[in-house]
């Protein structure tokens, strides 16, 4: 793992960090007395609905035929980046490729062009990233709010991984991406995707190397709308810019 | 808050009034079109599209045969990870369940992620009725809300209106609710997402209670999905402290790995994307990211009743893509509203019919709201065969009653006479003998029936009567034509088949 790779974030489940652990409390109460009633019936009513299906069929399901593909494209990683930056600017996300060592600058130049003076910063940024921006950094210590992230110009993170045939990144919350909502308020979102280690081809490769009990969030281009004619229109709700950079490792 | 489905009118009444409204067709049409050709592109990309729709098929089916099992695994799963789960038979225990949820909170006001379930179930209005405000903030069900309008389409609730009518709606309405819309707002799109931009983001960020349905719900391991393109949905589901997820209890898939075949059918076949722009998918709850209290609420509401008609049952596979509206004849002239339900088109037609009964008229009429010419199979990517469901959905409303009575004593005679040999021959002599006689139009409530079709001609003689004459001596006629008897039956006139019998009418 290089060192401008976020802790965690790239193999499947990430061994070692496991997930984030679970909130107790009133959300861990068992439901009323009334409600086990209505579970009680629901249930009976299912089965009593599925009498004609065999005995046989319910104990030992036959196991379900996957007879399509795993990837659409061959297994080639410069061509699957390729497409990765194709799909993601079909998209409309602005995208940008680089090496290690010039992503410094590409973020500093990224955020400059914006006009961008405060940047949130999710715990586990590799330092290097924001060594060339001129910003005020706003680390994010769990104590920022809606509001206050409202009014920040930009967010910087990395990705758990990314989806070429149909230009997604996907976030995990892991480290270098923060709590979902650093990616989701502030208007401007520059997200770095490691190339080739954290691109896989499709998304039937994507779901074995994430895990289930973290938040995900899947991101295909900026926010966008086919409201109002079926046309669609960028940028809603979401961050309305979504600045791509894809670095060779 | 949108408008009530109780009261409404058979199909073929409300379908004539919006048939008559060249606005809504001209919506409809321009918006139908666009978006089933984007389908059919984004479709074609991936080679195994078949392969693809059969896999979702087969999962759902082996879902729906064991969906007992499931239930009770996701459950489970949903209450390791630190949510509550709670069921509701109905409507109203749902409503009962969600408004006693949000009270507990002390919140008057909550956000809304596009929810078919909760629209299902009214329960912006149950919220309302007990002083609670429910906010949509899906830009079309925003439209639908402030224009105090019904949704039309799953998908595009508000596909009835156009870019105009929407400018009206904001420029009239927003300021009622919130922020109003800011001055000289045009009928750009762009112009017009940026007012709901800012109309709904004050409310993200006060925001306490989030609502929200869910595209799957995956079995072995409590997660739940929400497919979304805006970002409301990601706002609702992140931001607010308390998250209630009201879910049809089909939703669940039993895997992780299923969803890789969901997640390539769906956004393809709803939005023509190669994928939509934002899926969140979350497991109970997390420290420090999102709702601290999460509470699924899953919902039966007739679902059972479907689940227990051995054809109907695939109804319960719909991952509500919203395909078959676009490529639905019927759909595109009669639009959403005179299906009577949330749920539209063809979907819709054999999906109310069963979650409901046939009690009502618009139920009962909507098996028929169809030419059966199978688009929707065509498209549906869990290949439901929503024509064989139509027909057979016809049968129960026969069956029950609530079919046409004339056409029930038609059929009931035709059947009498078909049985009584003698009976059909003189009944085939009388209607050749009054050929003169016939109207061009049948009287009475068969008027209706030729308003579009023209009656078929009946033969000068009957094909037994011409058969006796040609074959003096020969063997018996064939047996009789399956076609029906009565005035109607559609015998070829000997003298278009001049030939030898061989060649005759069969």
């Amino acid at each position: 793992m290089s060192p401008a790779t976020p802790a965690g974030a790239t193999g499947p489940a990430a061994p070692g960090t496991g997930a984030p652990g679970r909130s107790t409390g009133a959300a861990a109460s068992s439901a009323s007395a009334s409600g086990t009633a209505a579970r009680d019936r629901i249930l009976a009513r299912v089965r009593a609905a599925l009498s004609d299906v065999p005995a046989e069929e319910r104990e030992n399901p036959a196991p379900i035929d996957r007879d399509y593909l795993r990837a659409h494209v061959p297994d080639d990683p410069e061509a699957v980046a390729g497409l990765l930056a194709e799909n993601l600017a079909d998209y409309r996300a602005r995208v940008h490729r680089t090496t290690a060592a010039g992503l410094p600058a590409l973020i500093a130049r990224l955020l400059a062009d914006r006009g961008a003076r405060t940047v949130v910063v999710p715990p586990g940024l590799p330092d290097g990233w924001l060594a060339a921006a001129d910003v005020t950094q706003l680390r994010d210590d769990g104590t920022l709010t809606p509001a206050r992230l409202d009014a920040v110009d930009s967010v910087v993170t990395g990705c758990a991984l990314a989806v070429a045939e149909t230009g997604t990144i996907v976030l995990d919350a892991g480290p270098g991406q923060g709590r979902r909502l650093l990616t989701l308020v502030p208007d401007h979102h520059v997200c770095v995707v490691r190339v080739p280690g954290q691109v896989v081809a499709s998304v039937p490769q994507a779901l074995p190397r994430l895990d289930p009990r973290r938040p995900l969030t899947w991101i295909s281009g900026p926010s966008a709308t086919s409201d109002i004619e079926l046309n669609r229109v960028e940028g809603v709700h979401g961050p309305r810019t979504l600045d791509a950079v894809l670095v060779t490792d | 808050m949108s408008g009530t489905y109780l009261g409404m009118p058979a199909f073929p009444e409300a379908a004539k009034k919006s048939v008559d409204d060249r606005t809504l067709r001209a919506n409809l049409r321009h918006a139908t079109h666009t978006i089933r050709d984007r389908r059919a592109e984004a479709v074609a990309e991936l080679a195994d599209w078949a392969q693809l729709r059969e896999a979702g098929a087969r999962i759902k089916e082996h879902t729906l045969r064991r969906l007992d099992h499931y239930l009770v695994q996701l459950e489970q799963a949903v209450t390791d990870a630190g949510g509550t789960v709670h069921w509701a038979a109905d409507a109203d225990e749902a409503n009962r369940i969600v408004t006693g949820l949000v009270k507990a909170t002390g919140e008057t006001e909550v956000v809304k992620v596009k929810s078919m379930a909760t629209q299902e179930i009214g329960l912006n209005e149950a919220l309302e009725a007990e002083g609670i405000a429910a906010y949509e903030t899906d830009l079309a069900e925003l439209i639908v809300q402030l224009g105090q309008d019904r949704p039309s389409h799953i998908l595009v609730p508000a596909i009835h209106r156009n870019r105009s009518e929407i400018r009206d709606i904001f420029a009239g309405q927003m300021g009622r609710w919130g922020r109003p819309a800011p001055e000289g707002l045009t009928d750009e799109p762009a112009d017009l997402a940026e007012a709901a931009r800012l109309h709904l983001r004050e409310k993200f960020l006060r925001a306490k209670v989030g609502i929200s349905g869910a595209n799957f719900m995956v079995a072995e391991t409590g997660t739940l999905v929400v497919v979304e393109s805006e970002g409301n949905g990601r706002m609702c589901l992140t931001l607010p402290e308390t998250l209630v997820s009201v879910v049809g209890i089909e939703k669940v898939v039993p895997t992780w790995q299923d969803l890789e075949v969901f997640l390539q059918t769906l956004p393809r076949s709803s939005t023509a994307e190669r994928m939509n722009p934002y899926t969140s998918t979350w497991t109970g709850t997390t420290d420090a990211d999102g709702p601290k209290t999460f509470h699924l609420v899953l919902l039966d509401n007739g679902r059972t009743d479907t689940l227990a008609d051995t054809v109907g049952r695939q109804a319960l596979r719909c991952i509500r893509c919203s395909a078959c509206l676009n490529v639905c004849p019927v759909y595109e002239r009669a639009g959403g509203h005179a299906y009577g339900s949330v749920y539209p088109g063809p979907i819709g037609a054999i999906l109310n019919p069963q979650l409901h009964g046939t009690g009502s008229e618009v139920d009962a009429s909507l098996p028929y709201a169809s030419s059966l010419c199978g688009a929707c199979y065509d498209v549906c990517p869990v290949a439901i065969d929503i024509p064989e469901v139509l027909v057979h959905l016809r049968e129960r409303v026969a069956e029950t009653g609530k079919g046409h009575r004339a056409e029930r004593a038609a059929i009931n005679a035709a059947g009498w006479v078909l049985d009584h040999p003698a009976a059909l021959t003189a009944a085939l002599r009388a209607a050749s003998l009054t050929r003169k006689l016939h109207p061009k139009r049948l009287p009475g409530p068969g008027r209706a029936w030729t308003d579009s079709r023209d009656l078929p001609e009946v033969p000068a003689e009957s094909f037994r009567d011409w058969w006796k004459k040609n074959n003096p001596g020969g063997t018996a006629a064939p047996a009789a034509p399956a076609a029906p008897a009565a005035p109607t039956a559609p015998a070829a006139p000997p003298s278009a088949n001049p030939g030898s019998p061989e060649e005759g009418p069969r």
